[in-house]
């Protein structure tokens, strides 16, 4: 029931905003679904915590400590960013950036993206899993480009042709693990439900998986904006609105990943090698490096921003492809933190675009003077990004950098340039931006800093004092994981 | 070509027909690649489907695979008819050029063409010895179909032959999943339909879009535009 409750909520709300979305209530109609969804997905942590991994509805959906853990984190950001885009939306028409019938697009298309993830999170069908999947990006396509303005168009063009062709090599992957899976489960539905596979997964054929899990690494990989694949994301975070670029970093990317992981499970239990592991943590190590060093270059802040998170999702890849409680641990923690602080910070940054008026670094000066709640929120998201202590994210980079210095001391340096890197580009602009002077306008909504200051304090609270329940659960799911 | 060992036994000549079909997948692909005119690729993308749709109609009924049937009816309903309409007339109302301008030369990318073909079948040799189905043998047409159109993607500078060059790799996929198991399970059939007609409609919207920034569906315009 309450699973029926965290998916039929948000495409309800899709429905109803598809006929309401431009009246005066939408925003508020919005974030009420969003909510919603979230009290639903307590809910439904809290029964998993209580009675273990279970099946519903005949083993279509499955929900162990990994993915309840992700439903709750999706469904937090989906009513935060919820929050957020309604000042935000207001004061972009207000500037006459969007009309009232782009709205109604805007937040059916939000809620369909939202069920989507949780469709993705929560279904025990590989098949499946890929149909959300695509659906997750067939969502937002449109709402990338949104403004309509030539490089929105290009951003969501690009979008939808590379996610497609990744997504594609994804479906191949499928098909190659089904016909794994046929020879022992037989042929029919059940083939492709993944705690079935798991069960058998040490006598599935390992060559034909091993071909399958490199069409699959670089399918959803492509969606999880691993290099080279990543060319999409930069363009489709700078130019869509900016709830869009927050839920796009903060949760898609993380979906993708889960897709990854679960085969990654599979394949290692067939192939009984390492070797999944290894082209995770190839593919997670060239993505720190190169977004690393991209950062430098940017002159557009969302699109730093952007290059930041395929520096962090490499960062957890690499993480889950050493493997082992510690790194798998941490590679947990850091999705969750990566999620709630780069969220907060693409709300910081989609106000100060609002009131300067473009996303030029060199626009944007001074927040601290006029708002000093925007300036606050970026310098304190930007740090807690960047992995000062005590934040959260501190605690995940140091449990994966260790662990690498210990397993395979020939990664460190690379992480360590990489990490001094990005903390060196992205502090020297953010520090010009909150405390250089200004005389930047004030804004004709007051700015959602609610939103902003809740995931900081979040990610504070994992930094310093974890609480004994969610590293149990985070244990739990790194167990999951075959650590 | 010809497949041989376990399914001797079964009479030969309607896969004969399978193998002939699959041959002339193959075969319009290489099409696709040559072609020079938009209309002449949703044609030859419409009869790419329904090459697809005999040869699984063909397997489903001299298998008794019966719920490839559904698979068949989707494939000719919505690769072979309503996607390829819709194509039309989004060329007709949006008046684009008739040219496909491909970014490399010609016989530059039919060698390319022809050394993808090899190496899919090399690709495919171990798996489809360790199929169990009658078509086992076309498993590697499938795959160089995907790797054909995805060439076809990435040497054409206009919006619609990308897309067409995404729809017939989606093709290919299929036909993979026909020759090595039998298809899909059916939900993720289904879900695969319903995704690609979500695609199609999004697509529709989007080209409009583009259009009135644009005036013209050539994405190398999209390139000029950053030089400004």
């Amino acid at each position: 029931m309450l699973l029926y409750g965290l998916l039929g909520v948000p495409l309800v709300g899709a429905l109803l905003l598809l006929v309401w979305g431009h009246r005066r209530l939408a925003a508020e109609m919005n974030v009420l679904f969003s909510f919603i969804t979230l009290l639903f997905a307590v809910a439904l942590a809290v029964r998993v915590m209580r009675a273990g991994p279970m099946e519903f509805d005949g083993g279509w959906f499955f929900m162990d400590a990994f993915n309840v853990f992700l439903v709750g984190l999706t469904a937090l950001v989906g009513f935060t960013t919820a929050l957020f885009s309604r000042p935000y939306m207001r004061i972009e028409c207000a500037h006459g950036r969007l009309t009232m019938v782009r709205l109604r697009l805007y937040h059916a298309s939000y809620q369909v993206f939202i069920a989507a993830m949780l469709l993705a999170l929560t279904t025990n069908n590989m098949g499946i899993l890929w149909v959300s999947m695509e659906g997750a990006t067939l969502a937002t396509v449109l709402l990338v480009s949104l403004y309509r303005t030539p490089a929105a168009l290009e951003a969501a063009w690009k979008y939808f042709i590379l996610c497609g062709v990744g997504i594609a090599q994804a479906l191949f992957g499928t098909v190659l693990l089904y016909f794994a899976a046929e020879k022992v489960l037989g042929a029919g539905g059940n083939a492709l439900l993944w705690t079935h596979l798991n069960a058998v997964k040490a006598h599935l054929e390992p060559t034909v998986l091993q071909l399958a899990f490199v069409f699959l690494l670089v399918g959803y990989g492509t969606k999880v904006g691993l290099v080279p694949l990543h060319s999409w994301l930069p363009d489709a975070h700078a130019e869509g609105p900016t709830p869009i670029s927050a839920v796009l970093s903060g949760l898609l990317l993380n979906v993708a990943l889960y897709a990854i992981l679960r085969n990654k499970v599979l394949v290692d239990g067939a192939l009984g090698t390492q070797l999944a592991g290894h082209l995770m943590m190839g593919f997670g190590l060239l993505s720190v490096v190169v977004a690393s060093f991209l950062i430098r270059q940017q002159s557009d802040v969302k699109r730093m921003f952007a290059y930041s998170s395929i520096e962090h999702m490499g960062m957890m890849t690499f993480a889950f492809g050493m493997g082992g409680a510690v790194a798998v641990f941490a590679g947990l923690l850091h999705m969750t933190v990566h999620a709630l602080t780069k969220s907060a910070i693409f709300f910081t940054v989609g106000h100060a675009t609002q009131k300067a008026g473009t996303q030029l670094m060199s626009g944007i000066r001074g927040l601290m003077g006029i708002n000093p709640g925007l300036g606050w929120g970026l310098m304190l998201g930007t740090m807690s990004i960047l992995g000062v202590p005590p934040f959260g994210v501190f605690t995940s980079e140091f449990l994966i950098v260790t662990t690498a210095m210990h397993e395979h001391g020939w990664a460190t340096p690379f992480l360590l340039v990489a990490l001094g890197v990005a903390f060196a580009a992205i502090f020297g602009q953010v520090q010009a931006m909150v405390f250089a002077e200004t005389s930047l306008p004030r804004l004709p909504h007051q700015p959602a800093m609610t939103p902003v200051f809740l995931h900081l304090v979040l990610v504070l609270v994992l930094g310093i004092a974890m609480p004994d329940w969610l590293a149990v659960w985070y244990r739990q799911a790194a167990h999951l994981l075959g650590a | 070509m010809i497949s041989t060992g376990a399914s001797g036994m079964i009479s030969g000549w309607y896969l004969q027909i399978v193998n002939l079909l699959a041959a002339l997948l193959l075969l319009i692909s290489f099409a696709m690649l040559a072609q020079r005119r938009v209309a002449g690729l949703i044609s030859l993308f419409a009869w790419q489907g329904a090459a697809l749709a005999v040869s699984t109609a063909i397997v489903a009924v001299f298998t008794a695979q019966w719920h490839l049937l559904y698979s068949v009816a989707l494939t000719l309903l919505l690769k072979v008819m309503i996607i390829p309409w819709f194509f039309y007339r989004l060329v007709r109302k949006l008046g684009m050029s008739r040219d496909v301008e491909p970014l490399l030369n010609h016989s530059l990318t039919m060698l390319t063409g022809i050394v993808l073909v090899i190496f899919a079948f090399n690709l495919a040799l171990p798996i489809s010895q360790m199929a169990g189905t009658v078509m086992r043998s076309t498993l590697g047409i499938a795959m160089a179909c995907v790797l054909l159109s995805f060439l076809m993607m990435i040497t054409r500078t206009k919006a619609l032959p990308q897309v067409i060059g995404f729809m017939a790799m989606e093709n290919g996929i299929f036909f993979a999943a026909t020759s090595a198991t039998y298809g899909m399970p059916l939900v993720v059939e289904l879900g695969v339909a319903l995704d690609v007609l979500v695609g199609v409609f999004v697509l529709g919207i989007f080209f409009f879009q583009i259009r009135e920034t644009f005036e013209s569906m050539d994405l190398r315009q999209m390139e000029k535009r950053k030089e400004h």
